[in-house]
């Protein structure tokens, strides 16, 4: 039986990753894993594909300079389901993934067969990768088969794509709840098969709510991923998204991983920042490492 | 019973907020007599940097308002002093052999100054803007813009008139304004930040750090969000190293040299042309009116 969460503890533990001394060599190691690990989104209703392509761009060449070693791409472009096939496009063998909001993002109050539909069609247009909201009603019903049923149905849909499960925790209310959540959305997702690494992410927000991502959510989360894994050997990847604006904060995240689930967590296929603006305030700090002067915020191109 | 009095202690102003030293070291001020007067904030680089970051945050803002407005607001941050004219002539005279009446001098003079640049706000515009004769039925004009983020580096004295004077000429403008001020007597400095978070000012128009001036040079000059930067009193060296480092982001710097008596004459601190280094001016062609 695990243990109810303590609030108090695990604010204060979250708290202590934010103390660490972070410095010189592993600052810029940390900060070009960071950039790696950025899910680089655009989630409004006036996206245009003129707009996508431009992120694209931002993706695959975060900053235009010469630098030694060149910087990472980062790992992925999310957009809205209608946007996919112009984001694939532009994406083409770079590397970087696309990922696609779907069930009917972000409040998820449409029919499940308008959810799953655009499930589907969000794949179909080329998505390696969903990011789903679960029932929030539903959940704080406490209709919780309803609402792993549905994650289970969603993770069919996906077929060869990743599956990333928003949470919107900022809707849950208490951290007991985003753990009962986090380990529902994760048994639910292992019901309909086998789960290699990195194929299905548990994930903070939507970003359309506040408060989205923050660091005792993020540990809760992090500790019911920690403990799955313990249990049956499979890892599921964590993503934070929404809040996380500055480099220094993304940092405090990484500090946090390690200490929560150790090395095999710090890469991009287990672990995404899902942002816009943390892009550029990564993107200065390196460059204030590189040239010693401390860039302007138009130095850099509009994420 | 004897009462123990109670120290202020002295913090940094920065995105409106009174703030500690993210270093955490304090300077020691000593009075005339060689008493420990008072700690202030020993500010460091990261503090500067997250200065600019408030004041870029707030130039939209602070930009963006009418021109009556910002004076109205100035004309606020000039009551609130007079209002504590006292308090100020007595940290005036803390590290400084001046007799009362010249402190008390000097914060009227800053009070005044605010009071002009007050007025100016709506008017620099006519002053140092233009309607350029052109050959045909359109116009073109010339008009001044704020640039953005603008360093101030105070003098040591006087501490608070030379603050007030140096900030008071790119802030009328629109531009927001991380000052560093005077090493001498670091209280003015100090206070001042009282007097802006009672007088309307939003939040990062004006950033205050207490430190040690020739530690922030180099970082003030080389950070590229720094539009402009406005000083006077500095040594021919420290000239160099600040234009050497603003080089390439091509800012502006103004160094202005004030004589004791300069100071005190409003018509040469608060002049249009100490507001004129710290603004773009864009010329537009417009339609003829009919």
């Amino acid at each position: 039986m695990r243990k109810p969460i303590d609030t108090v503890m695990v604010e204060q533990r979250a708290t202590s990753f934010t103390r660490r001394s972070i410095k010189t060599e592993s600052k810029q190691q940390g900060l070009r894993l960071a950039l790696s690990m950025i899910d680089l989104t655009t989630l409004e209703g006036k996206d245009s594909p003129e707009k996508v392509r431009s992120l694209c761009h931002k993706a695959i060449t975060p900053w235009e300079c010469e630098i030694e070693p060149p910087l990472p791409s980062v790992a992925a472009v999310c957009v809205y389901p209608s946007l996919v096939q112009v984001a694939k496009r532009a994406l083409e063998g770079s590397g970087v993934s696309v990922a696609s909001v779907a069930t009917g993002f972000p409040s998820g109050q449409y029919p499940l067969s308008v959810r799953l539909n655009d499930v589907v069609e969000a794949v179909k247009s080329g998505a390696d990768e969903i990011d789903m909201v679960i029932n929030r009603g539903a959940f704080l019903s406490g209709c919780m088969e309803e609402v792993a049923d549905e994650i289970a149905q969603v993770r069919v849909a996906c077929g060869n794509s990743h599956l990333k499960i928003i949470l919107e925790t900022g809707e849950l209310e208490t951290l007991e709840n985003v753990r009962i959540a986090s380990d529902l959305a994760i048994r639910a997702a292992a019901s309909t098969g086998p789960i290699n690494d990195g194929e299905v992410f548990i994930k903070t927000s939507t970003g359309k709510v506040s408060p989205a991502a923050t660091m005792p959510v993020t540990l809760v989360m992090l500790e019911a991923i920690r403990d799955y894994y313990e249990e049956t050997g499979v890892r599921i990847g964590m993503k934070p998204a929404g809040g996380i604006k500055t480099a220094k904060q993304a940092l405090h995240y990484l500090v946090m991983v390690k200490e929560t689930l150790g090395d095999d967590w710090l890469n991009s296929n287990l672990f995404r920042f899902g942002a816009s603006s943390l892009t550029n305030d990564v993107l200065r700090q390196i460059s204030k490492q590189q040239t010693g002067s401390y860039a302007a915020t138009y130095d850099f191109s509009e994420a | 019973m004897s009462r123990l009095t109670i120290a202020k202690t002295y913090k940094m102003y920065i995105g409106g907020k009174f703030v500690r030293t993210e270093s955490g070291r304090s300077i020691v001020v000593e009075n005339t007599k060689g008493e420990i007067a008072a700690h202030t904030c020993h500010g460091s680089r990261k503090d500067f940097r997250s200065a600019v970051e408030s004041a870029s945050n707030a130039f939209t803002s602070w930009s963006g308002i009418t021109g009556y407005l910002r004076g109205q607001i100035l004309y606020r941050m000039a009551e609130m002093l007079e209002g504590r004219r006292e308090e100020f002539a007595a940290a005036i005279q803390v590290t400084q052999k001046i007799t009362p009446a010249k402190a008390k001098k000097e914060v009227d003079a800053s009070v005044d100054c605010l009071v002009r640049f007050a007025g100016w706000t709506d008017k620099y515009q006519q002053v140092l803007g233009c309607s350029n004769a052109v050959a045909g039925d359109y116009y073109n004009f010339t008009v001044p813009q704020p640039q953005g983020v603008v360093a101030v580096i105070a003098p040591p004295a006087p501490s608070l008139l030379g603050l007030v004077a140096l900030l008071g000429a790119p802030l009328c403008a629109g531009n927001t304004i991380v000052a560093v001020g005077s090493d001498l007597n670091p209280i003015p400095t100090a206070i001042l930040g009282e007097i802006c978070q009672t007088s309307d000012i939003p939040a990062g128009v004006i950033n205050l750090i207490t430190g040690k001036q020739s530690e922030l040079f180099e970082h003030i000059a080389s950070h590229r969000q720094v539009a402009g930067i406005y000083s006077a009193a500095l040594s021919k060296k420290n000239r160099i190293l600040i234009e050497t480092g603003s080089a390439d982001s091509v800012k502006r710097v103004r160094f202005n040299s004030f004589s004791d008596e300069d100071w005190y004459d409003g018509d040469k601190v608060a002049s249009p042309w100490n507001i004129e280094p710290f603004v773009e001016l864009k010329t537009i062609w417009h339609p003829s009116a009919c």
